[in-house]
């Protein structure tokens, strides 16, 4: 990994706002950086690693190269978010927090991306899918691949 | 620029209202979340592209701004000064407003809203019905700021509160009038704001907190982001004077990382009043200092609770703590620190301004102003919508909310988010403020409200709602990381049919467990999903318990797909879009679906054209015949 980014203070404050850059860079947390932010910091690794496990956003596993999040926001439920989320683990084969084993794919969840207006909502690469039916996640996947298959 | 006091603001205000050329046209785009989604930004761009290579840039000036809260219409672009409303834009239209609208000053027919009750097209935003009937004493300004551009908010009488606070009135003044006014905390429970000040700025200590708690957790709810997005100075100048008020010198504002777009603005807005002398040392050329840093949250719901939500400032895990000592004695770093939430900061500079008789004028006794309540669900108008305390529920979601989708019936409003409740049919008529919600067994919460129809299963959203506060228990207290995680169990148990006649004492014996036994609100609320649903929708528990019957035909254990034989046309729609080719027939002939195959993914019921409408769902004794039948019919 990189050089770790400058911080203003050199203790236990910095360690959420170094995990943000570490996982925002990297897509995850890789295990060599816990090491690092200890010594900077001067905490022990097991209280860096208690914390990054704690929060949602940050993870110790690679993400695929692709990212689908599907909103799981009381809206998109009652708007029929479960069928969505359904047929996405059905169709990439994989539970929500994993990557396929080709690592095309990273299938998560999250609370609420307040767009609730477009509910159900899925959000691919950054983009967002509104008001979902179960017959529009072939295409969304299969768009993706065939997206791909074109660039390379 | 150099840096600013209290007089020079003023003069500044007034050149930016020179400089601002009352002839011409301003194109506002709505740049809120639910418009980004629909793309406004690359609309906005190509109408600056085109008005460029048009050569209006004299005439025209496009600005993105703050949410304008009608998300189910964007993405949305008035044109000021008439404040011609127009709805669902898109690039192809952009020749066309130019055209008419900028040019010839007519109006662009089809972009229009149309009035659903009267048919009637409206053209100017605040008669369109949605917006008539609300008060947007504090979202209001959203739909004109730009809120990149600190001018804007300045010459719409921005700081001018602030300014008039380190002119001529003491802490002890700012308390009183923030205490007359009325004003209670728009993050949940409704504690009045201006006793938490008094209590905190009663502590003394080398150094003082302030906090603003923009980690919007509940789902539904996305009121705080928009003024975080969209007005980001109206929060910053009410942090100021709070800090004032109580002696503290610096600050936080803690968002959610969810919402990228708040942590930009609410970032390039204080970089802005730090660098005209509104935030750092002697503000506004005053002996009063004080500086605020943004926070980003890293995805723990339970950091919306304020002691964790410092323990994460911290940068240990958001854990909640007992309380006394209550965090105006000892908070951040055991300094007194004061939290509200983004809304209750908001209105500080309204009320400062206008004071607080006027403020004391809207709500109802108890419960003063307005409330911003985010307006989503089965509704026709999703969007945010501000309306005075004490207005009731039907005049919220019919006359604003425009009723229900499709046609479908009401059924129950889930105010309150995670720790809220279900509010019947029955309880429309009831006003809403702190107190009526807590009644209803719900409350207030940030402001989410969640409209669900005939077509909602109760006993569903009962297991949605604690299946979300067991995920994000912190599982420091037993009652709460084991209790909800039982109660999650027996209510999926129920969903899938396998629900025992003792389950509703179980839930009923577990949820009091865990309100009492748990430290922090995550857990005292959690089962109120639960209580509320049990309480106004007892029957949809037993028909699940005692029938196998989801009556609401959303369980899916529960229910049946089915095409009926006489409805069926024999199109081959739902034969294509069955995902696990489980629909059999040829063109013209009755489809069939093989209920072993089924995944009931509803992707055929989605297809079915809503005229032929010949897949049907059933449940119960009608589940248990349709299976019988298609049993029959593999074996002829």
């Amino acid at each position: 990994m990189g050089k770790i980014p400058k911080s203003e203070h050199n203790d236990r404050r910095e360690l959420i706002h170094l995990l943000h850059d570490i996982q925002e860079k990297h897509g995850y947390i890789p295990p060599e950086a816990i090491f690092v932010i200890a010594r900077k910091l001067r905490i022990t690794e097991s209280e860096i690693y208690g914390v990054l496990t704690f929060y949602k956003g940050f993870s110790l596993t690679p993400r695929g190269k692709h990212l689908v999040t599907i909103c799981m926001g009381t809206a998109c439920h009652v708007r029929g978010a479960p069928k969505i989320l359904d047929e996405f683990i059905r169709r990439l084969n994989i539970e929500p927090g994993k990557t396929t084993e080709d690592k095309q794919f990273t299938l998560e969840t999250v609370n609420c991306v307040g767009a609730c207006a477009l509910g159900p909502i899925a959000i691919t690469d950054g983009k967002y899918q509104g008001q979902l039916k179960t017959m529009d996640v072939a295409k969304l996947v299969d768009g993706i691949r065939d997206g791909d298959a074109e660039g390379s | 620029m150099s840096k600013l006091n209290v007089s020079s603001l003023d003069s500044l205000r007034n050149k930016i209202l020179k400089k601002r050329k009352k002839d011409k046209t301003i194109v506002t785009i709505c740049g809120g979340t639910g418009c980004h989604a629909y793309g406004c930004m690359e609309l906005a761009e190509a109408f600056k592209a085109e008005v460029r290579a048009r050569k209006l840039t004299n005439r025209v000036e496009v600005r993105t701004t703050g949410c304008h809260g009608f998300c189910e219409r964007g993405p949305i672009v008035v044109i000021q000064p008439q404040e011609i409303f127009y709805q669902r834009v898109k690039g192809s239209d952009i020749d066309e407003i130019l055209d008419l609208t900028i040019l010839q000053n007519k109006l662009v027919d089809r972009l229009l809203y149309v009035d659903s009750a009267s048919g009637e097209k409206i053209v100017e935003e605040k008669n369109v019905p949605f917006y008539k009937l609300q008060k947007r004493i504090i979202f209001g300004n959203n739909g004109f700021i730009d809120p990149t551009d600190i001018e804007d908010y300045i010459a719409l009488d921005g700081y001018r509160a602030l300014a008039k606070v380190l002119e001529g009135m003491t802490p002890e003044d700012v308390i009183a009038e923030i205490e007359n006014a009325g004003l209670r905390g728009r993050g949940g429970a409704g504690f009045p704001t201006g006793e938490k000040w008094e209590i905190c700025r009663g502590y003394k200590a080398d150094q003082k907190y302030i906090i603003c708690n923009a980690d919007e957790g509940d789902p539904g709810a996305y009121m705080d982001r928009s003024l975080l997005e969209g007005n980001p100075h109206s929060v910053i100048e009410g942090m100021i004077i709070g800090a004032y008020a109580i002696g503290a010198t610096e600050g936080y504002i803690y968002v959610r990382m969810e919402y990228p777009l708040a942590v930009k603005n609410i970032t390039q807005a204080l970089e802005d009043a730090r660098r005209m002398g509104l935030l750092g040392d002697s503000i506004l050329g005053s002996k009063f200092s004080l500086d605020i840093h943004v926070f980003k949250g890293a995805g723990a719901f339970v950091s919306g609770e304020e002691t964790s939500l410092m323990a994460s400032i911290e940068g240990r895990r958001a854990f909640p703590r007992q309380k006394p000592p209550f965090p105006a004695e000892q908070g951040l770093w055991g300094k007194p620190t004061n939290i509200n939430n983004v809304e209750t900061w908001a209105n500080v500079p309204v009320i400062l301004s206008k004071g607080a008789a006027w403020f004391g004028k809207i709500g109802t006794r108890k419960s003063k102003g307005t409330k911003i309540f985010s307006l989503v669900g089965k509704i026709n108008n999703t969007g945010l919508v501000e309306v005075p305390m004490g207005m009731t529920l039907r005049e919220i979601i019919f006359d604003i909310g425009g009723g229900i989708k499709d046609g479908k019936k009401f059924k129950a409003v889930q105010t309150g988010g995670p720790s809220g409740g279900c509010i019947p049919a029955d309880m429309l008529d009831s006003p809403i403020d702190f107190d009526t919600l807590n009644k209803a067994g719900s409350m207030m919460g940030s402001g989410g409200m969640i409209v669900m129809d005939e077509d909602t299963c109760m006993v569903d959203v009962a297991r949605y709602f604690l299946h979300f506060t067991q995920e994000e228990s912190c599982g420091k207290c037993v009652p709460c990381r084991i209790g909800n995680r039982q109660l999650v169990d027996i209510l999926t148990r129920i969903t899938k049919g396998e629900g025992k006649a003792e389950d509703l004492k179980t839930l009923r014996s577990l949820a009091s467990t865990i309100k009492s036994g748990s430290l922090c609100g995550l857990g005292q609320t959690a089962p109120n999903p639960v209580l509320t649903t049990m309480r106004y929708f007892e029957d949809e528990y037993i028909a699940h318990i005692e029938k196998q019957s989801c009556p609401a035909l959303v369980c899916k254990d529960l229910i049946v797909y089915f095409i009926e034989p006489d409805k069926c046309v024999g199109c081959l729609l739902c034969i294509k879009s069955c995902p696990v080719d489980a629909i059999s027939g040829e063109r013209r002939e009755v489809h069939v679906i093989d209920q072993e195959l089924c995944i009931k993914c509803g992707a055929c019921l989605d297809v079915c054209p809503a005229k032929v409408g010949a897949v049907s769902k059933y449940t119960g004794k009608k589940k248990t015949a349709v299976l019988k039948k298609s049993v029959k019919r593999e074996k002829p």
